[in-house]
Parts: C-alpha cells; sequence; structure tokens
C-alpha cells in the first residue's frame, strides 16, 4: 500500500491552466443557498426581458423549449473556492433572446424566483458567453440546482449565474444584485480574484 | 430536509462584531413586523455569506458576509434590535 494517499479528503489542484487562482477542483456539484428552494410549476413559468423604455419581451416555457438550443460544455469557479471542468448543459444563447430586443442599455440586472438577484455589463451576456439552461449532464435540471431553468455565464464567478431565473432588467445604470450589495464584487473575474468589494 | 439552521448559528459570527449576543436580541422584521429572538430566525449559508430570513414570511432579515479582514453586515430587513442591557 502506497503511504501516500491520493488526496484523500484533500483539495485537488490542476495544471492545466484552467484553473483560476485561488481555486480547487471538485468532482461533485456543492449547492448553496440564501433561502428555501423555490418549486416553479412549467405552466406558471415565464422568463422576460424589460428594456429600458419599458418594453417588454416575454417567453412561456412552451415558448422557450421552441427556441433553438445549444449544448454548452464550460467550466465553472464558484467565490467559495471550488471549480468543475467540462460541465454539460442544454439551454438557449442569450444571443437568441436578445434578438428582437432593442435597447442601448449597458447594465443588466437578473432576477429570480424567490426574490435573488444579480447585476452585470449585459456585453457579458451577450456574444456566446451566456445560456439560460433547463438541462445539466443530460438530465433537467434539479430544483436545487435551480431548475426548471437557470442562467449560466462561466466567464464569471457562479453567483453571477443566477438560478431559478425569471427575467432580466436592463438598465442605463448600474443596480448591484443580492450579493452585490452585501460585500462581493460588483463584477466577479474568476481570473482575477475579484471575490470581494475592493479586490 | 431541512435547508436551514436557526438563529443560533448566527451566535459566533456576530460575536465578531459585537460585544453583546445579538441572537438573544429581539428583532422586527421589516417585511412583516413580526418580532422575535434573532435566534428564531431561518439561516441560510454559511457561503457564499449568512443569509438570515424572517420565520413569518421567510423575507431576507439579516445578512453576514466574512471576507478577510473585513466583515459585510446589512440590517435592512430589520425595523429593529431591542437588546437587554444591565441597568
Amino acid at each position: 500500500m502506497s503511504i501516500i494517499s491520493r488526496g484523500f479528503r484533500g483539495k485537488r489542484r490542476d495544471d492545466s491552466g484552467r484553473v483560476p487562482p485561488g481555486q480547487y477542483l471538485v468532482d461533485d456539484f456543492p449547492v448553496l443557498s440564501a433561502g428555501p428552494t423555490p418549486r416553479v410549476p412549467l405552466d406558471r413559468w415565464e422568463f422576460a426581458i424589460d428594456t429600458e423604455a419599458e418594453q417588454t419581451h416575454r417567453w412561456s416555457w412552451e415558448e422557450f423549449m421552441a427556441l433553438p438550443a445549444e449544448t454548452p460544455t464550460v467550466d465553472i469557479h464558484c467565490v467559495t473556492k471550488w471549480s468543475k471542468l467540462d460541465t454539460t448543459w442544454e439551454g438557449v444563447s442569450l444571443d437568441v433572446l436578445f434578438e428582437d430586443v432593442e435597447t442601448a442599455a449597458e447594465y443588466a440586472l437578473v432576477h429570480s424566483y424567490g426574490g435573488y438577484t444579480t447585476n452585470l455589463p449585459l456585453e457579458d451576456l451577450l456574444d456566446g458567453k451566456a445560456w439560460i439552461v433547463h438541462r445539466f449532464d443530460g438530465e433537467e435540471l434539479a430544483p436545487q440546482h435551480g431548475g426548471p431553468a437557470r442562467l449560466i455565464v462561466p466567464h464569471l464567478y457562479f453567483w453571477k449565474s443566477a438560478k431559478w431565473v425569471r427575467g432580466i432588467r436592463l438598465l442605463n445604470e448600474d443596480w448591484p444584485g443580492f450579493w452585490e450589495t452585501a460585500g462581493y464584487h460588483n463584477y466577479g473575474d474568476p481570473w482575477r480574484e475579484q471575490r470581494y468589494e475592493g479586490d | 430536509m431541512t435547508e436551514h439552521l436557526d438563529g443560533n448559528a448566527l451566535a459566533g459570527p456576530l460575536s465578531e462584531i459585537f460585544a453583546v449576543d445579538v441572537t438573544s436580541a429581539t428583532g422586527r422584521c421589516v417585511s412583516c413586523g413580526l418580532a422575535g429572538p434573532v435566534a428564531s430566525l431561518r439561516v441560510y449559508g454559511p457561503d457564499p455569506g449568512l443569509v438570515a430570513r424572517c420565520p413569518g414570511c421567510e423575507e431576507v432579515v439579516l445578512r453576514l458576509v466574512r471576507g478577510p479582514g473585513t466583515a459585510w453586515l446589512d440590517l435592512r430587513g430589520t425595523v429593529s434590535l431591542r437588546v437587554n442591557l444591565p441597568e
């Protein structure tokens, strides 16, 4: 028997260059929650984009599922320091949802069933950088991971990838969200370790 | 499955900030007006931060984020805290 155990409860490092500074790899999928898990029946689910000119674009579940789907494989990085490589999702690119949206707004405030919010520049949602997903790892997205549908914005810390997403409000001024008003960084780039306000 | 802890989970983290035991103070919820001991709140977390919700309406009453060398305490969901002190 080897005297060197292979990282029993240890933190797995990676030299592929895909893991941002200060992060360690996990194989499981930790669940972090800031409140009770919302249960949203599909016949009452909707997703809406509200523009700064007070125009609303709305999709029922049926309409959302009829949109062209993509199957992104991405690495995700949680601000609590775990990273997970090659996660596989299925959903709709924000580019598709924004196709008919006319806006000059620079900021987006994402809001969720259950009241969660998170903010980011609109450009971080576009050009193949973000999706509304409804399947993970070949299965329907479980409620504890944000099902029926969540946002994923893999290039930012995962608190920006709002679970139970309900809509996006476009704004001319930045409006900090749930964690961004409680000490976490306004932008949250894992490669620059923007964890807390002031980082 | 119980997703949350009770408000006693706030005792240690809040003792870093306050000289009194805040979990025995009486807080009033901004959203529904329910008053009760901080220890009776429903606490989610601890990561990315502690989120204490009202047992009556589930709105956020208190949030506490602990970073390296800094803590952020948000009490906007709390009308007031009644703290018993020696005379």
